[in-house]
């Protein structure tokens, strides 16, 4: 299964920045970008290696296509295209509502939603939002979201800040909040951390404003409570992975994409563990720690 | 042989205020030389009187602004409608008026079927007059369970499928997650997929694929012969993706010398940057010809109302329902806007709602003053909901308006008792607002999702009657005359063609309506029954009964 993430917001909250930020630290993932039309996402040219009418190709084997009006049309062909990206992230127009996009991936077999990524500018998000034509379309989407990503935190005052992380958890009640300057998240944000005990370098994270960290797990754990913990905003983190022993001896995989987690089967493993990310001034791994001791 | 041809007809209603009424008229080169009394074209030198239309009536040929080429592709699949229906071969296919009719149909259409795995593909299903049943996959499956079945609705944006279309859709599985896909109880999809991105999958499985909205080549000579049985002239094809190969098959169709159209296909916007938008047009507009009309944009703001999809003002759908979706962000319709101003490319804005109306007003103000063009003629499309206000705004603003009079026939009764409520629902397409404020005003089909025939378009705006009899706005009717003026010179101007057709008159191209009656004089309510014995386009003459 291909993971897919969208990626929402209205224009000028900074989906292109996002994006080239992603294309510089694909992690060695093949990321395939999907986007309404070329022309509106420009990308950095020294990533650029060759470019024709409905494909850009990008340095270490990532792809951007263009999909104007057919998404699903192009996610089919993109399941024809060998080698099969890693990773698909898909940006949403400014006036999509990234829930209908995430709801259109279950049409296609071989790919799996992995989080409505909705970017709010720091500065006119509030104002957006009472808008005659675009209020009702901008709280859409921010309902909609996973994670909401709030750009040009550098931009305003730090007071500014905290009311609209206050209103952003009214108004995005699923999502966990992320401040970022200049398109500056954590690859493992926006795609999600890759199971932990595989990738050892993935604590390296593009700046220190993001922290994960892996716990081992060694004894069966109480999955529900475990769920629930993790979800919870008090913990800070924005997403984790990875496979939890059950007290009947199962191996879950349990995936938390902001307030919300999935939990599904997996063959039995030898090695259990979490990995879980934040900011690194929300994640709390004191408390994590005693959650992870505690269920 | 004389370069000169003279038709005589019983009566040549001309939509030329001068001279209204004639009975020759003489044609060189394509084009009109004169009309009036044969005493008064004889002048012109050694003529051929042509006396084949002496019992008919001529009118300039109709003018459809706001039609789909691809209604010509979709005659090759089972017609499944509720209304009887002419086909591009002139047969009429009688509605059916239950599931039961739909599914013999179909049945009739699989048993001529050679090839096992053919898909068998319908379109233009709509149970809004069948008490709104849900068609099931297993209703289909009684037609086939072998090969895949796929039936569009009259919207276009509802597909009914089988259980083998899904099955090779890959979508025969639980786990569909879609507010466009129902589930049954056993947790598979019960056939019904809401929405043109729901059924894409199923699409090329039963021969509806993506470029579906775009006319091929056999679907365009389709659609031009039922341009000539419907006395349509000139017809638009709005939008198009008009790629290049889209842009030479068409160039090549409309340019042999039996095709009978004048198509003007409009550049959907969707796909672009606002500037390669602009920059591709008008690499179009340079390879116009007489034919084929090339060098505009059609733009979609929002979507429709029966589909809650359009984005409505306070206080919104009647039922509730939550508005509707943009299509494209005021930013980038602004800038469209400015661009094509500035290049001097007429937009045309699909607004069904009345918020979206206003955003098209608002956005395309503030690009005038900073790009002044006198004579733009930057159309509204369909324009549903529009209210006085938002009339006499376009008005000063100068843009063109194009109201959908067959939708208030199809779906008046829907819009009235569900979608906008009775007040609304009276002033949609509000024809004679638009023509008391002055706004240059014209009507249209749609067509596929309402059938191309503009005397029938005529018809719903001068009566304004819906499906189920009632007459809904008395206060927007229009007279005949004012709907026949909209169907020839008033969709004319919004394409800047009214100088070259719309009207019988000296210099204008030799394109004709040949009608047994004389529409300015019958029955108000037999306007849509007159018959079309075919077109004369360019001078050249095409029976409907001869193609």
């Amino acid at each position: 299964m291909i993971p897919v993430t969208t990626i929402g917001g209205y224009l000028g909250a900074g989906k292109t920045t996002l994006i080239n930020h992603l294309l510089r630290h694909p992690d060695g993932q093949k990321l395939a970008i999907l986007v309404n039309e070329f022309g509106a996402l420009s990308i950095d040219e020294d990533l650029i290696e060759a470019q024709d009418d409905d494909l850009i190709s990008i340095a270490g084997g990532c792809i951007c296509c263009s999909f104007g009006d057919n998404l699903v049309g192009a996610l089919m062909d993109l399941m024809q295209r060998q080698p099969r990206p890693d990773h698909i992230v898909i940006e949403a127009s400014g006036v999509a509502i990234p829930g209908a996009i995430a709801a259109s991936l279950s049409l296609i077999q071989g790919l799996k939603p992995n989080g409505v990524v909705v970017l709010a500018d720091s500065e006119t998000v509030r104002d957006l939002s009472n808008d005659t034509y675009l209020g009702d379309t901008i709280l859409r989407q921010l309902k909609d979201a996973d994670l909401v990503i709030a750009t040009k935190t550098d931009l305003v005052a730090e007071s500014w800040s905290h009311d609209l992380g206050n209103w952003l958890a009214t108004v995005s009640p699923r999502a966990a909040l992320v401040h970022a300057i200049q398109g500056r998240v954590s690859s493992d944000i926006i795609l999600g951390p890759r199971s932990p005990g595989m990738h050892p370098e993935q604590n390296r994270h593009s700046d220190s404003l993001f922290k994960s960290k892996v716990f081992p797990i060694s004894r069966p754990l109480d999955l529900k409570a475990l769920v629930t913990g993790l979800i919870s905003p008090e913990l800070g983190i924005t997403r984790a992975k990875g496979f939890v022993l059950t007290p009947t001896g199962e191996t879950v995989l349990v995936q938390v994409i902001g307030r919300r987690a999935e939990t599904s089967t997996s063959p039995n493993r030898s090695q259990h563990a979490v990995v879980c990310i934040g900011p690194a001034h929300t994640i709390n791994t004191q408390e994590l720690d005693r959650l992870f001791n505690s269920v | 042989m004389a370069d000169i041809t003279i038709f005589q007809a019983r009566t040549i209603v001309t939509m030329n205020p001068s001279a209204p009424k004639a009975t020759h008229v003489a044609i060189r080169d394509g084009r009109i030389l004169g009309v009036g009394a044969l005493s008064d074209l004889q002048g012109w030198g050694d003529y051929e009187l042509n006396t084949q239309f002496a019992d008919m009536t001529l009118m300039p040929g109709f003018v459809e602004g706001h039609a789909h080429a691809m209604e010509g592709t979709l005659w090759r699949h089972v017609y499944c409608g509720f209304f009887d229906r002419m086909d591009p071969n002139g047969k009429v296919w009688d509605g059916l008026k239950t599931l039961d009719d739909v599914l013999d149909r179909l049945k009739q259409a699989e048993a001529e079927l050679t090839d096992p795995d053919a898909p068998l593909t319908g379109f233009q299903l709509d149970p809004i007059y069948m008490d709104n049943i849900t068609v099931t996959r297993h209703d289909l499956d009684q037609v086939s369970a072998t090969r895949p079945i796929g039936i569009l609705h009259a919207s276009g944006h509802i597909l009914n499928v089988n259980t083998k279309a899904l099955e090779l859709a890959g979508m025969m599985r639980t786990g569909l997650n879609h507010p466009g896909i129902e589930l049954g109880a056993d947790g598979m999809s019960i056939g019904v997929l809401k929405s043109p991105e729901v059924y894409m999958p199923v699409g090329p499985i039963i021969g509806l694929d993506r470029a579906a909205t775009d006319a091929d080549e056999p679907g365009l000579r389709d659609f031009a012969k039922l341009c000539v049985r419907t006395g349509t002239t000139t017809v638009t094809d709005l939008a198009s993706r008009l790629d290049d190969n889209a842009v030479g098959m068409m160039l090549r169709v409309t340019g042999e010398p039996t095709f009978p159209a004048r198509v003007v296909p409009l550049k959907f916007f969707m796909g672009h940057t606002p500037e390669e938008l602009i920059s591709i047009t008008l690499e179009h507009k340079k390879k116009s010809t007489d034919q084929l009309r090339l060098g505009r944009i059609k733009v979609i703001a929002d979507g429709s109302i029966q589909g809650f999809s359009a984005r409505l003002r306070w206080p919104g759908y009647h039922n509730g329902a939550p508005n509707g979706l943009w299509y494209i962000a005021p930013e980038q319709l602004s800038e469209i806007y400015h661009r094509a101003l500035e290049a001097d490319i007429c937009v045309h804005t699909h607004t069904n709602g009345d918020q979206a109306t206003d955003l098209a007003l608002d956005m395309l103000s503030p690009a005038l003053t900073a790009h002044p063009r006198p004579d733009h003629r930057f159309t509204l499309q369909h324009c549903q909901l529009a209210d006085q206000a938002q009339f006499r705004r376009m008005k000063s603003l100068g843009m063109c308006v194009n109201l959908f009079a067959n939708h208030h026939f199809y779906w008046g009764d829907e819009h009235y008792r569900l979608t906008v409520g009775p007040e609304r629902a009276e002033r949609m397409n509000a024809c004679r607002t638009a023509l008391d404020i002055d706004v240059p005003m014209t009507i249209h089909s749609d067509a596929p999702v309402t059938p191309l025939a503009p005397l029938f378009t005529a018809w719903c705006a001068v009566n304004r009657i819906t499906a189920s009899g009632r007459i809904q706005g008395e206060a927007e009717k229009i007279s005949v005359e004012e709907a026949l003026q909209a169907v020839t010179l008033g969709a004319a101007y919004t394409l800047h063609l009214d100088g070259e057709i719309g009207s019988i008159e000296v210099g204008k191209h030799a394109d004709f309506a040949v009608l047994d009656a004389d529409p300015t004089t019958c029955d108000p309510m037999t306007l849509k029954d007159i018959g079309v014995w075919g077109t004369v386009q360019g001078g050249r003459i095409f029976a409907a009964a001869d193609l």
